[in-house]
C-alpha cells in the first residue's frame, strides 16, 4: 500500500506564517524578544523553550513514544517550556516546524527525533538560526562537514538486541528467530545482527530470518510480514519499525514469543514477552537541558548505551528459562563494565566476505559500526 | 512449533494474505461501487475507513464487544457519507473537492479522538477456523477466516443481484446512467445519490473496523496506509462490477503478501519491487483492457470523472 501522508497537528496558521517568513523582519529587529510583543506570540522568555518534533504520534508503543516520554521528563523541570509536534514527515514540513517552533515559540533548543530530519532539513535551518541548537538523534554529525550548532545524539541500543538475542536463544525450540525491520540503514542492520550473534551466543545453530517492510509505519506490512516469518518457522520475534505493537500482538497471537523495541511492550503480550531494549530518553534530555540551562555546550556528539543510562531492557518475562536469566544477567553486567564487543572476529557477513578477522572486535563505541552495510553469517536476507 | 515448508510456504501466504488483507478493500470497493453508480465519486472513503477504525476500536474497549465496535463504525460511516451526500446535493458542488476535504476531516477527527485509545486493548472479531482438516499450523493459521470476511463475500453477491435483478438495483442505476431519466420517471436522483453514498460509508467503515478488530487488529494513525485510496482505485480497475470488487481484492490481498512471504522463504533481493508488484499487477491490466475507440466500459453515464 501506499504511505498517506500523516498531518502535522499543530495549527496550519503558525506554520503559513513562517513560510511566508513575515515574521523574519521582526525577529531581524528585536530578536526573539520583539516577538513577544506580538498578540497571540508571548511565551515564556525568562527561562529555556524545548521543542521536540516526532515523525509519528506520541503513544505510539515504539520510538516516537519513548521520545515523548523523554520530553514530559522535561516538561516537569522548573522554567522549562516545551513545544511539541508530532506526525511531522521527513519533508520540507520538519523545515516549517522548526521555523515555527524557533520565530513564534522562541526554542533555542529543538530535538527533531527522527533519523531523516537531518540531512538536508536540519543542516539547511543551522547556518540560518545560529543561536538555536539542533540536537538531532541518531544523525551522523561530523566536525568537518556540519554546522556546530548541530548535535548528535544516539544510544548503542544494539547491545539491548543482543540481549534480546540471548532471551531468545533460550526460548526457541525451532533454532529460526525472526526480524521484522523496516529500512537496510546501518542502526538497523546492527540491531538485525546483534540479535542473531545473542542468539548464536546461546546456540551456534540459531538463524535468523530477517523481513523489510521498507517502511517505518506500515501496519498490515508489519502483520503480513510477521505472519511470514512465524509460517516459515521462527518461534521468538523482534522488530525495528517504528510502532511494535501490530508485530507483538501477531507474533504472540500466533503463539511465538517476542523480545520488544524502543519501549516495554509486556503489557501486550504478559506471557509470551521475553524482554526488550528500551529507550532511556528520559536522563538523555534531563542531562542536556540542565547543561544547556547551566550555560554548559552539549557536545556535539552524544552516545551512551546500558553503562551511561541511554538504554535500558525491558523485565524479564516468565518464559525466559532460569538459564536463560543467569546468561542474561552476566552478560548484562560484562557490557555496563564496558569493553564488550558484539561484532567480534572471525566472522564473516551472509555473502561470506570476512567483516572481522580473527583477533578483531569493535566495541559498540566504534564509529564503523554506525556505518554498518552488511548482514552476519546465519541472517536469512539481502540489505537491498 | 512448525515444520518447514519450503516453497510451498509462497502460495499458501498468498492464498492467507488474501483473506487476511482483503477484507477491508472489498468493503471500501463494495460501497465505493454503490456510490459511484447512483453517478457520484465519494474520494473520502480513506477518511471514514481511518474514522471506522477508530470509532469500531473505541466503542469495542469501551462495551467489550467487538460486534458494538461494528455496528458504530457503520453507523459512523453513514454519517460520513450522508454529510458528503448532502453536500454534494447542492448545486454546483464538486463531489471529488468535497470527497478530498472529507478524506481529511475523517483522518483528523479520527487522530484526534483516537488518542486515549492507542494504548488500550480490544477485544478481537472472531474467525472460524476452515484449516481445522489440516495438522500443518500454516494451512490453519492461513484459513482462519474471519466472519466479516465472509460477510463481504455474501454482500458482493447480494449486491451483484440486487443491481442486475431488483427495482432498488434498477433505480439506482437509472440515476447513475441519466439523471434527465431519472427525472423523467418521476426519481429524485439527489435523494437517491445521498442514500447511496451514505450506504457506501457504512461499508467503508465496516472496513475500517476489521482493520482495527481483526486485521493488523489495533488501532494506530498509521492502520490504513492509503488502503482506501487504493480500493476506491480498484472499483474503476473493477469496472463498477462488485463481483469484480471481490476479485480485485483478492488479487490485491494476495498480491501485497508476495513480498514478505518471497523474503520468508529466502528471496531477499529486490522487496521493494514484489511490494510494488499490485500496482504493476493494475497498471497491466488496466492497459491491457483499454480500448482508444470506446470510454470505459461499464462507467456510470452520470459519473464526473467519466463524462
Amino acid at each position: 500500500m501506499t504511505e498517506f501522508p500523516a498531518f502535522p497537528r499543530r495549527l496550519a496558521a503558525p506554520a503559513t506564517l513562517s513560510r511566508r517568513n513575515l515574521l523574519r523582519g521582526a525577529a531581524a529587529l528585536g530578536g526573539v524578544a520583539a516577538l513577544s510583543a506580538l498578540p497571540g506570540a508571548a511565551r515564556a522568555q525568562s527561562g529555556l523553550t524545548v521543542g521536540f518534533i516526532y515523525v509519528g504520534p506520541r503513544d505510539d508503543f515504539g520510538y516516537n513514544q519513548s521520545h515523548a516520554a523523554g520530553a514530559a521528563a522535561v516538561k516537569a523541570m522548573e522554567g522549562v517550556t516545551v513545544v511539541e509536534e508530532e506526525n511531522v514527515p521527513e519533508t520540507q514540513d520538519v523545515q516549517k516546524s522548526m521555523e515555527s517552533m524557533i520565530n513564534l515559540d522562541g526554542a533555542t533548543l529543538i530535538f527533531p527525533t527522527s533519523f531523516g530530519y537531518f540531512d538536508p532539513h536540519i543542516l539547511a535551518l543551522a547556518p540560518k538560526y545560529t543561536d538555536v541548537r539542533f540536537q538531532h538523534c541518531g544523525g551522523l554529525w561530523a566536525a568537518d562537514k556540519h554546522p556546530a550548532n548541530v548535535g548528535s545524539y544516539f544510544g548503542y541500543i544494539g547491545m539491548g538486541q543482543y540481549l534480546n538475542g540471548i532471551a531468545a536463544g533460550h526460548a526457541s525450540v525451532t533454532k529460526k528467530i525472526g526480524f521484522v525491520a523496516a529500512k537496510p540503514i546501518p542502526q538497523v542492520l546492527l540491531n538485525i545482527n546483534s540479535f542473531l550473534l545473542g542468539a548464536r551466543s546461546v546456540d551456534p545453530a540459531i538463524t535468523c530470518q530477517v523481513i523489510f517492510t521498507g517502511e517505518w509505519s506500515l501496519a498490515v506490512k508489519e502483520a503480513e510480514a510477521t505472519n511470514a516469518l512465524v509460517d516459515a518457522g521462527c518461534d521468538v520475534i523482534t522488530c525495528h519499525v517504528d510502532g511494535p505493537k501490530v508485530v507483538v500482538e501477531t507474533a504472540a497471537g500466533r503463539g511465538a514469543f517476542v523480545c520488544g523495541y524502543h519501549a516495554d511492550q509486556t503489557a501486550l503480550a504478559p506471557e509470551k514477552y521475553l524482554t526488550g531494549a528500551e529507550w532511556n530518553w528520559a536522563k538523555v534530555y534531563t542531562d542536556m537541558v540542565t547543561a544547556t540551562m547551566a550555560g554548559e555546550a552539549i557536545p556535539n556528539f552524544v552516545r551512551g548505551g546500558l553503562a551511561e543510562g541511554f538504554i535500558k531492557m525491558s523485565p524479564l518475562g516468565p518464559a525466559v528459562p532460569e538459564a536463560g536469566r543467569a546468561q542474561f544477567e552476566a552478560v548484562k553486567a560484562e557490557i555496563e563494565k564496558g569493553g564488550f564487543s558484539v561484532i567480534k572476529g572471525p566472522l564473516k557477513d551472509n555473502q561470506g566476505n570476512v567483516v572481522a578477522a580473527d583477533g578483531e572486535a569493535f566495541l559498540e563505541t566504534d564509529p564503523v559500526l554506525e556505518g554498518m552495510g552488511y548482514l552476519v553469517e546465519g541472517v536469512i536476507g539481502s540489505t537491498s | 512449533m512448525e515444520g518447514d515448508l519450503g516453497w510451498w510456504a509462497v502460495p499458501l501466504a498468498v492464498l492467507g494474505g488474501a483473506i487476511r488483507v482483503s477484507t477491508p478493500i472489498l468493503f471500501v470497493s463494495l460501497g465505493e461501487t454503490l456510490t459511484e453508480r447512483s453517478g457520484r465519486i465519494n474520494l473520502g472513503l480513506e477518511g471514514t475507513l481511518v474514522f471506522g477504525a477508530m470509532a469500531g476500536y473505541a466503542t469495542a474497549v469501551m462495551t467489550g464487544n467487538p460486534w458494538a465496535g461494528v455496528l458504530v463504525a457503520a453507523l459512523a460511516g453513514a454519517v460520513f457519507g450522508l454529510v458528503h451526500g448532502l453536500i454534494c446535493s447542492m448545486a454546483k458542488v464538486n463531489d471529488i473537492a468535497i470527497g478530498i476535504a472529507m478524506m481529511l476531516l475523517g483522518t483528523g477527527l479520527a487522530f484526534y479522538f483516537g488518542k486515549p485509545f492507542i494504548q488500550p486493548a480490544a477485544p478481537d472479531l472472531p474467525s472460524i477456523p476452515f484449516g481445522w482438516w489440516s495438522d500443518v499450523p500454516q494451512v490453519q493459521a492461513a484459513l482462519n477466516v474471519n466472519v466479516l470476511f465472509l460477510a463481504g463475500i455474501a454482500a458482493a453477491l447480494v449486491l451483484h443481484w440486487g443491481l442486475r435483478a431488483t427495482k432498488p438495483g434498477l433505480i439506482l442505476r437509472v440515476v447513475g446512467d441519466s439523471t434527465d431519466a431519472a427525472r423523467a420517471m418521476g426519481l429524485r436522483p439527489a435523494v437517491i445519490r445521498t442514500m447511496a453514498t451514505a450506504l457506501g460509508g457504512a461499508f467503508a467503515g465496516v472496513g475500517g473496523a476489521y482493520l482495527s478488530l481483526f486485521y493488523p487488529g489495533s488501532w494506530n494513525e498509521g492502520i490504513s496506509s492509503g488502503q482506501g485510496l487504493m480500493a476506491v482505485a480498484l472499483v474503476i480497475f473493477a469496472r463498477w462490477q462488485p463481483l469484480n470488487c471481490f476479485w480485485a481484492a483478492l488479487l490485491f490481498g494476495g498480491a501485497g503478501a508476495l513480498g514478505p512471504a518471497l523474503q520468508s522463504v529466502g528471496v531477499t533481493q529486490g522487496y521493494y519491487l514484489f511490494y510494488a508488484a499490485p500496482y504493476v499487477l493494475t497498471l497491466g491490466v488496466l492497459i491491457a483492457t483499454s480500448s482508444p475507440n470506446r470510454a470505459l466500459a461499464g462507467a456510470p453515464g452520470e459519473l464526473s470523472i467519466t463524462k
